[in-house]
């Protein structure tokens, strides 16, 4: 039992789209996820200005709960809401610019995979599929261990490894829009395929590439904070926030000193569902 | 439960959707009954409520769907107002209903017989025996194999098996009302044909009563005892089928069945009349009579005050303030054509082709697809190509534009040989062949702008940029009666007709010598398409192109074309002049399908039943590949040797053994009446 | 199929991108001389693929003397261990989570039960792993905090070892599945062939048990598949949380340390399983499908 819905007159569209904007304000998962999302990319940029202390900063006392200082101290003695706020930085640095890298790459592969088929589709897909065989941490390791952790390495290697997830979604919405018969009209004024890809589809395919870029860029939080605990990512004494987990983590065996990791991971956690919520209330809007 | 209550009855029906935070109205106070053993049809265009009357029924709106007032009773029990297992036990033996595409009314992933069995189950008979009910009941249908079919899966079935599944599925409840929603649309013609004779046997057997829901005319006229006609949601028209069909008093129905194209009118007898404006779209607003804004007998009183229903003898009534003028209704496009049109068969044809054949490989079978087919087309005529699916019509079309490359067989240009594949053609020659699809939905892009679409399709295949190219475009525009207003808007935003003048426009943007329309107007409403019929004929008088057209309504094909080629599993059967092809004599094949074409004018027509199903085109029949089916058949030598395409009579080829003459006989009496 | 394919590929890539920054490294080189590294690659490859086949997958290089697969034998084990208990976990919640919210769409319950799943397959693993540590292993101390369970033990004692881990994960992992779930029962409700089955009379019920589950998990079985490459070889975070001993860690330490032939071992071990579990699910997709068993009728 699927709804009815309606084309739009074109005096409609205007106001069609007010409605989407105005939708989108009134609805709680999209507000809730701009604002944690707005504050972090706050904190991104002007972070350590806010910061009541210097994230780096060793004198106070160590391993002091919350109480005087927000979220407490850690074991150097510096102070984990300062940091908190500070690390929001690298993350924001990195995770965007690998999230762009792989669309960047993950759509062209999908669009000549999805546009040509053939042979050139089952051998990169062969390619696409092994390399998607491996889960990312193993292959990023890998590579990291290979070449040195560093924020550029970083980058690259995300978005090497999100390109061929990106390809798949890509040219399966290619391949959809392939058999449309604009795409065949196109071919019949003699255009090029290269015209045909970008000019023609590219513009269909639009949609699901944006809500791919959001997850993606969920996942690509999630993948630098995993490398980063492991000690492969972001290097100390950056105040990031994986970093600081696996400073502490071992402290919590004793049961005691809490405060020092989970507030870091609730930033984590906060930021990624944050995106989580804005693609899904968007894509919401946008399917009605 | 009343033996004597009507079938059906529909008290002030008001049915709202809500879209987009608002109720907008799909059906406006519609009434009418159907009385036990009577079919009653209900037509309309797309948008006029006739789908939401079947599922209000029945009670399966949408989810965003509401009854907002009125009554509906089936069986004299108020649908509304039952609970919820009065209403599964209504559905499980009192209606049932039988719908478009049958291939996805199955479920693909359970065998036929549990499908069938479950009628039966569901009202308390034991599993034993519902299966040798089930197997009953499909016999009933006239399905050969019955214990292979049960023990299929529905996409083991073809098109028409699986419908004749879905009828089985139904009558087995021996419902008192049976609704038919567009349940022969997208099979092949002589399919329908079956189906439609089987649905009319099975219900003068069960008298069931039957509410038949369809656009065509043609089959509720055939089928049907009473019709009730539908626009915007409102019940414009109502009566006795031949009635209403001879003398229409509503001039929307007036209108509709002048555009239809009927009784062998042909395109150089004049133009076909349209109906200006445009289709209200879901649920619009419209103050006093719905049809006001598009009907030529529009006074002031039709704006303000809404017309009732005036009754007017013999169960007929018309909601119309001026009802006893309707059939005065003055035309909307002038009959006569402007210029004349005239082909010259002299010279070298504008596009030939010879011995075209394709072969493609599907899992490890050779699907004939095309074989040798020959044919040629002169500059400024419409060449129009018939055949039901697997007839390789669209492989034709594919491999004469290039999209694919043939296994055997050439295409030529002004007598020269042009290269297979489209990527090796010199924009010469992809500006002279241009396409316009049947699905105007996909066929533009729909994020670019029309502008942006007409503008790149000058730059590519006329050359034109700049100033030159905006001068050309308001031509084209002009051209394709498109108000310049709808340059900036994206397709989605323009109602099916409005695209596909915006398609043909871009066809014609790098002045094609050869258009390809496959089945242009057969995803638009019956008024539209007559105005873009009307658009193409007059495109083609006034720059000399040739079309190929392409379409599996004969009443259209007729219309506009001067040739006609049928095409029977990729082989040519018959090519000859419009009028030959379709008066006779003719190919038996063309006899067959001319015969179960359901038309308006109905009238004394024998209908001529061809056994079996349309065999595969991995396997084709040896010799004739029609002699499974003919009813002509001669003998032995069709089975054995395919006959030749040979010359009958002037300018008339036909593939069959038995010799004109002899043809000419046996379909002299009952040959084809007009479409 | 195409997998198979690939699959041999890839140890062999992965061998050479790791031996080519390091060939500068002036004890490496000595190293690799040893072991006949420096050789041409094709001929290692060769040489690596024959020994294979024979079952032996070399020494390791960080542990001189013993072989790969005495390491990686046991690590294997521990994260199949692990992968089983949070799929039996996982799946049969999830797939109700799932079905359950198509059911109600657009109602309150659809909305909880979307929403949930979103936010906490949004949550990095390692954050919901030390939320769980936090609250259930010492605040609440429900469950162990290592899922290193003492040697000998009993069968329920390890799966109470693993359940934290396997709840972290199951929080990872259910939304995702959930939605997947989800989709297909909506577009199996939006069809045709319910509305067919409706109009026969049957009660909801029978047409989602009949009608509805069987097409709409079709499209869940291939997503499932493809987690078991994660949760085979992608755990190490939560292995290092956890201390657990996995194929996750194994291969992290292979490659801190330039093991290679652990490294290469490990990987191929991963990719191995990825491989049998998407077969197994092309397998079972294509016996649940009708359309793909029986060709169409022609």
């Amino acid at each position: 039992m699927s709804t009815v819905s309606l084309p739009l007159q074109p005096s409609e569209v205007s106001v069609a789209r007010r409605e989407t904007v105005q939708l989108l304000l009134r609805s709680p998962t999209f507000v809730v996820g701009v604002v944690i999302l707005g504050f972090w990319i706050f904190c991104a940029f002007f972070g350590s200005l806010v910061a009541p202390h210097d994230a780096l900063d060793q004198s106070f006392p160590q391993l002091a709960g919350p109480g005087k200082y927000l979220f407490g101290t850690d074991q150097l003695g510096r102070d984990v809401f300062s940091r908190v706020l500070a690390g929001a930085r690298d993350i924001m640095e990195v995770a965007p610019a690998a999230t762009l890298l792989g669309i960047l790459g993950g759509t062209t592969i999908g669009l000549v995979t999805g546009y040509f088929r053939g042979l050139v589709d089952d051998a990169v897909s062969r390619l696409v599929d092994a390399i998607l065989a491996l889960p990312l941490v193993v292959i990023a390791v890998t590579v990291l261990v290979a070449l040195g952790p560093s924020k550029p390495t970083l980058i690259l290697v995300i978005g090497f490894v999100f390109t061929p997830i990106v390809s798949r979604t890509v040219r399966a919405a290619v391949l959809a829009e392939g058999s449309l018969e604009y795409v065949q009209a196109a071919r019949l004024r003699g255009e090029s395929p290269l015209y045909v890809m970008f000019a023609e589809i590219l513009p269909n395919v639009m949609p699901p590439i944006v809500v791919e870029a959001t997850v993606r860029l969920g996942y690509a939080i999630f993948a630098i904070a995993g490398l980063t605990f492991l000690g492969f990512g972001v290097q100390p004494p950056s105040p990031d926030w994986a970093l600081q987990i696996s400073d502490n983590y071992t402290l919590l065996n004793s049961g005691t000193y809490w405060w020092t990791v989970l507030f870091p991971g609730l930033a984590i956690a906060s930021l990624v569902v944050a995106l989580n919520l804005v693609a899904d209330s968007i894509s919401k809007v946008l399917e009605r | 439960m009343s033996e004597h209550a009507p079938a059906i009855e529909l008290t002030d029906l008001d049915v709202v959707y809500r879209v987009r935070g608002r109720d907008r109205q799909v059906l406006r106070g519609v009434s009418f009954s159907i009385r036990r053993g009577e079919s009653y049809g209900l037509v309309g265009e797309s948008g006029c409520g006739k789908s939401t009357t079947a599922l209000a029924a029945v009670r399966y709106l949408p989810r965003n769907g509401r009854v907002r007032s009125g009554s509906i009773r089936v069986a004299g029990r108020d649908v509304v107002a039952l609970s919820r297992s009065q209403l599964r036990r209504l559905r499980a033996e009192e209606v049932a209903m039988v719908y478009q595409d049958p291939s996805k009314a199955l479920n693909p992933s359970i065998r036929v017989g549990r499908q069938v069995e479950e009628v039966f189950v569901v009202r308390g008979v034991s599993r034993k025996e519902a299966t040798v009910r089930a197997a009953e009941v499909l016999r009933h249908v006239q399905i050969a194999d019955v214990r292979s079919v049960l023990g299929r899966y529905p996409h083991q079935l073809s098109g028409g098996m699986q419908q004749r599944v879905v009828i089985a599925m139904a009558l087995a409840k021996d419902p008192a009302l049976l609704i038919l929603d567009e349940p022969t649309t997208g099979l092949d013609a002589t399919v329908e044909a079956e189906v439609l004779d089987l649905i009319a046997r099975l219900q003068a057997e069960l008298q069931t009563s039957v509410l038949f829901i369809s656009h065509n005319l043609g089959v509720i006229g055939k089928m049907c005892e009473r019709v009730g006609v539908l626009y915007a949601g409102r019940l414009v028209e109502e009566g006795p089928v031949d009635v209403v069909l001879r003398d229409p008093r509503h001039p929307y129905t007036v209108g509709l069945l002048r555009c239809i194209p009927r009784g062998g009118v042909r395109k150089d007898h004049g133009r076909l009349d349209t109906i200006p404006g445009f289709l209200p779209s879901l649920g619009e607003e419209l103050p006093g009579c719905v049809f006001a804004e598009r009907c030529a007998l529009a006074r002031d009183v039709c704006h303000t005050e809404e017309p009732p229903l005036h009754p007017l003898g013999e169960r007929h009534s018309s909601r119309c303030h001026f009802h006893d003028e309707a059939a005065q209704l003055p035309r909307q496009t002038p009959a006569d054509l402007e210029q004349a049109l005239r082909v010259d068969r002299s010279g070298t044809p504008l596009v030939r082709v010879e011995e075209l054949a394709k072969v493609f490989h599907q899992h490890g079978h050779e699907v004939h697809a095309l074989d040798g087919v020959s044919a040629s087309i002169w500059a400024g005529e419409t060449l129009g190509l018939v055949g039901e699916s697997g007839s390789g019509k669209t492989t034709f079309a594919r491999t004469l534009l290039g999209l694919v490359a043939p296994t055997a067989g050439t295409v030529e240009v002004d007598g020269r040989v042009v290269p297979a594949r489209l990527g090796q053609r010199s924009q010469a020659d992809i500006r002279a062949l241009q396409i316009v699809f049947q699905n105007p939905d996909s066929a533009l892009n729909r994020r670019h702008t029309v502008r942006r679409i007409l503008r790149r399709a000058l730059k590519k295949l006329a050359g034109l940029v700049g100033p030159a190219a905006e001068a050309r475009l308001r031509l084209l525009v002009h051209a394709v009666r498109l108000a310049e207003r709808y340059l900036t808007v994206r397709p989605n935003q323009l109602s099916g007709g409005l695209k596909q003048r915006v398609a043909i426009a871009r066809a014609f943007a790098g002045e094609p010598r050869l258009v390809l329309c496959d089945e242009p107007t057969s995803a638009l409403d019956v008024s539209v398409q007559a105005a873009i019929l009307n658009l193409l004929v007059e495109l083609q008088a006034e720059r000399q192109v040739a079309y190929l057209f392409i379409s599996h309504d004969l009443g259209v094909v007729r219309y506009i074309s001067d040739r006609i080629a049928v095409l029977y599993l990729g082989r040519l059967l018959e090519l000859g002049p419009a009028e030959v092809v379709f008066e006779g004599p003719h190919h038996p094949y063309t006899e067959a399908l001319l015969s179960a074409v359901p038309t308006i004018d109905g009238g004394g027509r024998e209908r001529i039943r061809l056994a079996g199903e349309i065999p595969s085109a991995a396997d084709p029949p040896s010799g004739c590949v029609f002699h499974t089916r003919c009813h002509r058949k001669v003998g032995e030598i069709c089975e054995r040797e395919q006959p030749p395409l040979v010359e009958v009579e002037h300018g008339h080829l036909m593939r069959c053994h038995i010799p004109i003459s002899e043809l000419r006989e046996l379909q002299g009496k009952g040959a084809a009446v007009p479409v | 199929m195409l997998v198979f394919a690939a699959a041999q590929l890839l140890p062999g890539n992965v061998g050479r991108n790791i031996l080519g920054p390091f060939a500068s490294e002036n004890d490496v080189k000595i190293l690799n001389h040893q072991l006949g590294l420096d050789r041409p690659v094709l001929t290692q490859y060769g040489d690596w693929i024959w020994k294979l086949l024979q079952g032996n997958l070399g020494s390791s290089l960080e542990y001189q003397g013993t072989s790969v697969s005495s390491l990686l034998g046991p690590s294997l084990v521990n994260s199949l261990k692990l992968a089983a208990v949070a799929f039996v976990l996982v799946v049969p919640f999830s797939i109700f989570g799932g079905v359950a919210a198509a059911l109600r769409r657009g109602r309150p319950a659809d909305r909880i039960i979307t929403l949930t799943g979103l936010s906490l397959t949004a949550v990095p693993e390692f954050v919901s792993a030390i939320l769980l540590i936090l609250v259930l292993g010492l605040w609440l101390k429900l469950l162990p905090v290592t899922a290193q369970y003492p040697s000998g033990a009993g069968f329920f004692t390890q799966v109470r070892y693993l359940l934290l881990p396997g709840l972290a994960l199951v929080m990872v992992l259910f939304g995702y599945i959930a939605r997947m779930a989800r989709t297909g029962t909506i577009e199996a409700l939006d069809s045709d062939y319910v509305r067919t089955a409706y109009l026969k009379g049957l009660d909801t019920s029978t047409v989602v048990r009949r009608h509805v589950l069987r097409n709409s998990l079709l499209p869940t079985i291939a997503v499932v598949a493809t987690q078991m490459g994660y949760l085979i070889g992608g755990l190490v975070v939560i292995e290092k949380l956890f201390n657990y001993n996995g194929i996750g860690q194994r291969i992290l330490t292979a490659a801190t340390n330039k093991d290679f032939p652990m490294l290469e071992s490990g990987v191929l071990v991963v990719g191995i399983v990825y491989l049998v579990a998407t077969l197994a699910a092309d397998v079972l997709y294509s016996l649940l499908n009708p359309r793909i068993r029986y060709a169409a009728a022609e």
